[in-house]
């Protein structure tokens, strides 16, 4: 089977799956700076996106950059209501309340979605103001959709801004602290609800920026937007290590690659068990180096 | 006194709460007999993942396979033999050409989740945390792919229907009352304090020689087991069925009631099952306006986001559950 998902591997798909990658290391990127300081895997990430792309398909007819700069607002306040509203009461709580209170807040706003939708009698919504972008151009004689220079280029940038912001600035400092020992970090002066803050909010922008991402290959929005992308997400964000940013980032972008060079080089009728087969190798991934694949070989068992 | 008194009281409360939703459905009026029987089946399979998440501490997003894989053996082996070659025509032969009855079909899912539970946790009971989470996910993903795509052992992506509906408010009240039984027997087994006792501290209940591994594998089989048992109450009930209902949704509400009830005892799942059913019974009749005293009549398609918020504020307000994650008892 290898074989026949080499050989038909093309410079197209090997770009749409660089592009995807690129959207799923944000979005680890997002779920990362979170964990790192909250412990808390949110799974109510996906409907921040879902958020972000109703509101683009709802101004679709506004000038893009309004467009645009609206679905920022909505996704960035959702996302800090989201910290002020339920984060913080959590604070403290076992992994699994956390988690399944963003189980309930997921519910609750896919609820939601689908109520505001509905209102024309149909579901889903379509966003066509920046459709545009899923054109495709010829970069160096291959026909490469926009959408994916763009991701690939926003990502990068994104990625550095955030290196630099996290190893030369104080507020990065602390966030590394608090990602490595909260509590030692809060008796050494670091303020927690900032830092807390902080990571939330830039979680929130990476969550808009993928939202714009995801809108423009997939304009036709439903309550499910980014559901399964999320899912997907976290699932590589563990088998790459979430423990360090780094790791889970590139969890993220490994997954993602993976995922788009299967979808686009094999026909459907041969994918049937392809869930399987992708699932059973993350199994055997985790088995293998439970901490993460490029989390390196130590093993943390405490000793007495 | 209080060493016998004790345990017995542990137990009657949740036997005595089951008995109470299960003999109040036959009294109250015919139309809220399907609330009663759908929160009778969720006991059941919330109470099958206590057993494996409660006791051993460790989330896993896979005991819903267990309910699937019951579900569905239950369901494919009761289809009268007349129809079956037609609805299911590409099943192997040993499925195709048998029908067993009702208590046997149960016995069956039952087995069938066990044995199920006891290939995965061999290798997968090494993980604990996010790890394991991620894994048992892993399983649900490969365990519906592989229902939903082949037609040998069961409909695909068809609904499977012509179950016959056994699940009356009777074979309810018992099938949950057998998994509770079931449940707090092993909670109170060596096997379960040991299991206990490695989720309190992992590294001190090694150093007094529990074998973690082996204790969660039991634990794991022994959930399997109840949840294949509840997949099979709950096809009985439904007389159709198809992947999608004993999926991600599934798999999410019933982690929602164990962890609301109090994730660590046995009390706790059966009144987190019981409560957020009876909830979402509640909201589901407030949609088409239900009077409490008051006439209350919510807008149509909110009972959802009454739901989501709700959970949340519980656990907001009470993270450790409603009841603490403690066993029920009389004197504080």
């Amino acid at each position: 089977m290898t074989a026949a998902i080499l050989g038909s591997v093309d410079a197209q798909t090997l770009a749409d799956a660089v592009g995807l990658g690129a959207v799923y290391a944000l979005m680890a990127v997002g779920i990362g700076l979170v964990f790192g300081v909250l412990r808390l895997v949110n799974f109510a990430y996906g409907q921040l996106i879902m958020a972000g792309a109703y509101t683009l398909a709802f101004t679709t007819h506004w000038p893009v950059v309004w467009s645009i700069v609206a679905c920022f607002v909505v996704v960035v306040a959702l996302s800090l209501v989201m910290d002020r509203a339920l984060f913080r009461p959590l604070r403290g709580a076992s992994p699994a309340v956390m988690l399944v209170a963003t189980f309930a807040i997921a519910f609750m706003l896919q609820a939601i979605a689908q109520l505001v939708d509905i209102r024309d009698n149909t579901i889903g919504e379509i966003a066509t103001s920046i459709a545009p972008l899923n054109r495709p151009t010829t970069v160096l004689g291959v026909e490469v959709r926009k959408i994916t220079i763009v991701a690939v280029l926003v990502t990068a940038v994104v990625l550095a801004l955030l290196a630099l912001l996290l190893m030369r600035t104080t507020i990065g400092l602390h966030m590394r602290a608090a990602a490595t020992d909260f509590r030692t970090a809060r008796l050494l002066g670091v303020r927690a609800n900032s830092v807390i803050a902080f990571a939330v909010l830039l979680s929130g922008l990476l969550a808009a920026i993928v939202s714009v991402m995801l809108t423009v290959q997939f304009p036709f929005v439903t309550p499910d937007f980014a559901l399964r992308d999320t899912i997907v997400v976290l699932v590589g964000v563990v088998v790459g290590g979430i423990d360090r940013l780094w790791t889970a980032t590139l969890g993220g972008f490994a997954i993602g690659f993976t995922t788009g060079v299967i979808n686009g080089a094999l026909p459907t009728e041969q994918t049937v068990f392809l869930p399987s087969a992708v699932f059973a190798l993350v199994i055997l991934v985790l088995l293998i180096r439970p901490a993460g694949l490029f989390a390196g070989g130590r093993t943390t068992v405490e000793r007495v | 006194m209080r060493r016998y008194l004790d345990p017995l009281v542990q137990l009657l409360a949740p036997v005595v709460l089951v008995l109470a939703v299960g003999v109040g459905s036959t009294l109250f009026s015919s139309s809220n007999e399907i609330y009663v029987l759908n929160a009778l089946v969720s006991v059941a399979i919330v109470v099958a993942i206590y057993v494996f998440v409660g006791n051993s501490g460790v989330l896993s997003f896979g005991q819903i396979s267990f309910v699937a894989v019951g579900a569905f053996t239950a369901g494919v082996m009761t289809i009268p033999l007349e129809s079956k070659a037609g609805v299911l025509p590409q099943l192997f032969p040993l499925l195709g050409e048998h029908t067993v009855g009702n208590v046997a079909s149960l016995v069956l899912g039952a087995g069938a989740g066990g044995v199920f539970a006891l290939i995965v946790g061999l290798p997968l009971m090494r993980l604990s945390g996010l790890a394991a989470g991620i894994a048992t996910f892993a399983v649900l993903e490969v365990t519906h792919n592989i229902l939903r795509e082949w037609t040998k052992i069961g409909p695909g992506a068809t609904t499977l229907s012509l179950v016959p509906e056994t699940t009356d408010s009777l074979q309810a009240t018992i099938g949950a009352l057998l998994v509770v039984t079931a449940a707090f027997v092993y909670q109170r087994s060596r096997f379960g304090r040991r299991l206990r006792a490695s989720r309190e501290d992992p590294a001190a209940a090694r150093g007094v020689g529990v074998d973690v591994h082996r204790e969660r594998l039991w634990a794991f089989v022994v959930s399997g087991a109840l949840a294949g048992f509840g997949g099979g109450l709950l096809v009985h009930l439904l007389g159709s069925i198809t992947t999608e209902q004993v999926y991600l949704e599934l798999t999410f509400l019933t982690l929602a009631m164990l962890v609301i009830g109090g994730l660590t005892s046995l009390w706790g799942a059966v009144v987190g099952a019981l409560a957020v059913s009876g909830l979402h019974s509640f909201l589901v009749e407030a949609e088409q306006g239900v009077d409490v005293g008051v006439s209350l009549d919510l807008p149509q398609g909110t009972r959802l986001i009454f739901l989501g918020g709700i959970m949340a504020l519980v656990l907001i307000v009470r993270p450790s559950g409603l009841t603490g994650g403690r066993e029920f008892r009389l004197i504080r």
